[in-house]
């Protein structure tokens, strides 16, 4: 398991990819915004937690096809399937691999964006603690719905439109945490629920997703 | 004699054939008789005026359009334990009316909430809601839709339907925290007070009978469709064998 995860590590940061790429989508997503909100800062201040929020999870997105696809067509997922390792346990690895080169960098770099949309004090923290905590949730989910959308030719498209929505409880939660924080408000109780979501999707998925895969693979 | 004797999809459409011309006939007695009872012979509301008529098309869609997933939750987790074919049909089959119901209820909704709340759409969690049952609906049928072998998408969107049903919920909680609503509670209730009055709820629970069997037959009829379309398919595949 921790050879499949070094491995799939490995291909990411070399292959040059979707590591950097999901950055550079977060970093021009927040710059776009003062260019269609106005540069004003108050406005920005006020808008920074969510938009912050939903331009790392749409990064997240753009690299989910890759989690499963090239494995899938090269044929290195039907000799993993059949290897010793639980299904479940490949499809944990492959998405702890996209959070570690996807979510942990997005949550890394939120907080300095954040001074781009000045994001108000105190609520850099939380910000970085969120994406932190929230980014699992999405992995995973996308995960899921990169093992649905597998066997597809042009899986892209439709695989956006049935992960979204199962983010949105996730975005919900993630951005209501900054939000509040933000806003000096007690914000535990949505960085708790976020939290349980995000456990909720690491318990639970992995097997709906490897489902998925065992159906795609037959 | 159990109720799996009709997976079986001769019996299934016996049994349908006899029984459908009775349900389109029950579905469009409750209906016209709910609707024409509702429209025409209940009073105005002294604050609403008559768009509190609006009700007997809204709540009905409204349940229907959850209740309508419910049924496909069901229909996916007999697909998925006992791989019964109808099951899958039918959970296909009823997601294009889940749909339309939800359309119904949204625009009914909007209908009414112009002159009440001086508002079109409003980020209240009951309308928000039924925006996410409707992305969730369109993730389903875009699914079913985009795989060719019968029995991979009935598999796939069978767990799209379990693990969309469980994040559906979750949603449906989240947008409660997210936002204080507008809507008011509920209009049907054991609760006196909350209750809306006999004048309404009579003609309302034939709305609501005449709604559910509208949808079971609609879901029957489709289902049928899609057996004979999947027989087709079997006929074309032994041809082309022969």
């Amino acid at each position: 398991m921790i050879a499949l995860l070094r491995r799939d590590l490995a291909l990411a940061l070399r292959s040059g990819g979707g590591f950097g790429l999901s950055l550079a989508f977060f970093l021009i997503v927040v710059m776009f915004v003062p260019f269609g909100i106005g540069p004003d800062r108050a406005t920005l201040a006020g808008i920074a937690p969510g938009i912050l929020w939903i331009g790392a999870l749409l990064a997240c997105l753009l690299s989910l096809d890759r989690i499963f696809q090239l494995d899938f067509e090269d044929g290195t997922l039907d000799l993993l399937a059949t290897s010793p390792l639980p299904l479940e346990g490949i499809v944990a690895m492959k998405a702890l691999a996209h959070w570690l080169t996807t979510g942990l960098p997005l949550a890394l770099a939120a907080p300095v964006l954040g001074f781009l949309l000045n994001l108000p004090e105190g609520a850099y923290g939380w910000l970085f603690l969120s994406l932190l905590a929230g980014t699992p949730a999405l992995s995973f989910l996308g995960a899921f719905g990169a093992a649905l959308t597998v066997g597809l030719k042009r899986g892209g498209l439709l695989l956006s439109l049935l992960v979204l929505p199962l983010y949105i409880p996730t975005l919900i939660f993630g951005a209501q945490t900054v939000v509040l924080a933000a806003d000096q408000m007690a914000n535990q109780t949505a960085f708790l629920i976020l939290l349980a979501i995000s456990l909720l999707s690491l318990a639970i998925v992995p097997f709906a997703a490897a489902r998925a895969l065992s159906v795609n693979l037959r | 004699m159990s109720l799996w004797e009709y997976a079986n999809p001769v019996r299934f459409m016996r049994l349908t054939d006899r029984v459908l011309p009775w349900l389109t006939a029950a579905t469009v007695f409750f209906l016209l008789f709910g609707l024409i009872w509702g429209f025409f012979f209940t009073p105005d509301d002294y604050r609403q005026g008559s768009t509190v008529k609006i009700i007997f098309l809204h709540v009905p869609a409204a349940m229907m359009a959850i209740n309508a997933w419910i049924m496909m939750l069901v229909a996916s987790l007999i697909w998925l334990v006992r791989r019964h074919h109808v099951s899958a049909l039918a959970a296909k089959a009823a997601a294009p009316v889940g749909i339309t119901m939800t359309l119904i209820a949204l625009f009914t909704g909007m209908v009414w909430g112009q002159p009440m709340w001086g508002t079109w759409w409003a980020w209240d969690p009951r309308l928000t809601s039924f925006m996410i049952l409707f992305v969730f609906y369109l993730g389903y049928m875009a699914l079913w839709a985009a795989i060719e072998d019968p029995d991979t998408a009935a598999d796939l969107t069978a767990i799209l339907c379990l693990v969309g049903s469980v994040f559906a919920l979750l949603s449906r909680y989240a947008v409660n925290f997210w936002n204080q609503g507008l809507h008011q509670g509920a209009s049907l209730s054991m609760d006196r007070a909350e209750h809306v009055d006999s004048a309404f709820s009579t003609p309302l629970y034939f709305s609501m009978l005449g709604f559910a069997l509208f949808f079971v037959t609609l879901v029957l009829l489709r289902t049928r469709t899609e057996i004979r379309a999947r027989r087709i398919m079997a006929l074309m595949a032994r041809e082309r064998l022969e």
